[in-house]
């Protein structure tokens, strides 16, 4: 499914503007099939990984979340966290992964 | 359905089928086959042209005399209109745009009627409901009529009422159709699941939904 070609899917919500100081929650979807590598085919040929290994994020160029993917982590994975909204400007995301697995999105968000 | 896998189904940012309604919404606007020709060119903008579409599918196509399901109605499409190849039954092309069409009439009452042309397979739907088979020798109204609400193997049985499809089952780990889950039912009872497509699933389906019919449209739905 993530086969060569296909465009890799990332969804991302965040608010749009926020409070100065303010938590704001941040959810961030991939598609991605997070084959585990230990799952053998019905003739027993081991399937192998191909997983997303890294996603980080970065806020105004300054990393504020960073999170290591595992072969036990479900497909098409939901990563929702937090950071403080201090100034207006740009959210950069970032994940990598097996087989040159690279996605990227940029959200703005205005503090106010 | 729990309390979580409900509020990760209504949440846009939660619910993982938004990555094939991306992908449906691509391919809709997308030219294809001989014809060059997109869904959109003849349907337009699918939120409107497409409302209620799904609320009516499985449906009566005049033209071959027999019920057909939302799948083949796009594969119709996609042969005669488009003049390009069918999609495979459960490839992410098709699974994206019945997800798609299907988004359009999310909240809609399903509105399958059943009159003297639709009968007889409403009436085989209902039989294959109703018909042990299997190894197990069981029919499907044994578990879903007689003893929903009660639990197999830890988990709850449900009424069957397929208002959600295509779903994100999250034991599949991605969407699939309706067929794809009456398949699990046949092989759990032993018995030999028909091929996708094939008439009398397509009548089981249709009963199924009628059946289900007045209740809310939730496609694409999560299920556990």
């Amino acid at each position: 499914m993530n086969g060569p070609g296909r465009k890799a899917r990332v969804v991302v919500h965040l608010p749009q503007q926020a409070r100065r100081g303010e938590i704001i929650e941040i959810r961030t979807l991939a598609g991605h099939d997070m084959e585990t590598g230990f799952r053998r085919t019905q003739f027993g040929e081991l399937i192998p990984r191909d997983i997303i290994t890294r996603f980080a994020c970065s806020y105004n160029g300054v990393e504020v979340f960073r999170a290591e993917l595992h072969p036990a982590i479900a497909a098409n994975p939901l990563i929702t966290f937090s950071t403080v909204a201090s100034e207006s400007g740009t959210l950069e995301f970032r994940w990598s992964g097996d087989n040159g697995y690279a996605a990227t999105h940029s959200a703005q968000i205005s503090v106010v | 359905m729990g309390r979580e896998t409900r509020a990760m189904q209504d949440d846009d940012a939660t619910n993982p089928a938004v990555l094939w309604l991306l992908d449906g919404e691509a391919l809709w606007s997308r030219k294809a086959g001989e014809a060059a020709k997109a869904c959109a060119d003849c349907h337009g903008d699918a939120r409107s042209s497409m409302k209620g579409a799904a609320a009516r599918y499985p449906g009566f196509y005049s033209a071959k005399e027999k019920i057909i399901n939302l799948d083949q109605r796009v594969n119709l499409c996609r042969i005669e209109r488009q003049q390009a190849p069918a999609f495979a039954y459960e490839s992410r092309e098709l699974l994206a745009l019945s997800a798609y069409i299907g988004r359009q009439s999310r909240g809609m009452p399903i509105d399958i009627k059943a009159d003297e042309t639709t009968k007889p397979f409403l009436d085989a739907g209902r039989a294959a409901f109703n018909r042990r088979q299997g190894q197990l020798n069981l029919a499907c109204s044994q578990c879903h009529d007689d003893n929903w609400g009660k639990s197999l193997a830890g988990n709850p049985i449900p009424q069957a009422h397929p208002t959600g499809y295509p779903i994100y089952r999250l034991e599949w780990q991605g969407l699939g159709s309706l067929q794809r889950r009456l398949r699990n039912c046949f092989i759990g009872v032993r018995a030999e699941p028909y091929a996708y497509g094939a008439p009398e699933f397509v009548n089981l389906e249709f009963y199924l939904m009628w059946r289900a019919r007045g209740m809310k449209l939730e496609t694409p739905a999560v299920r556990p």
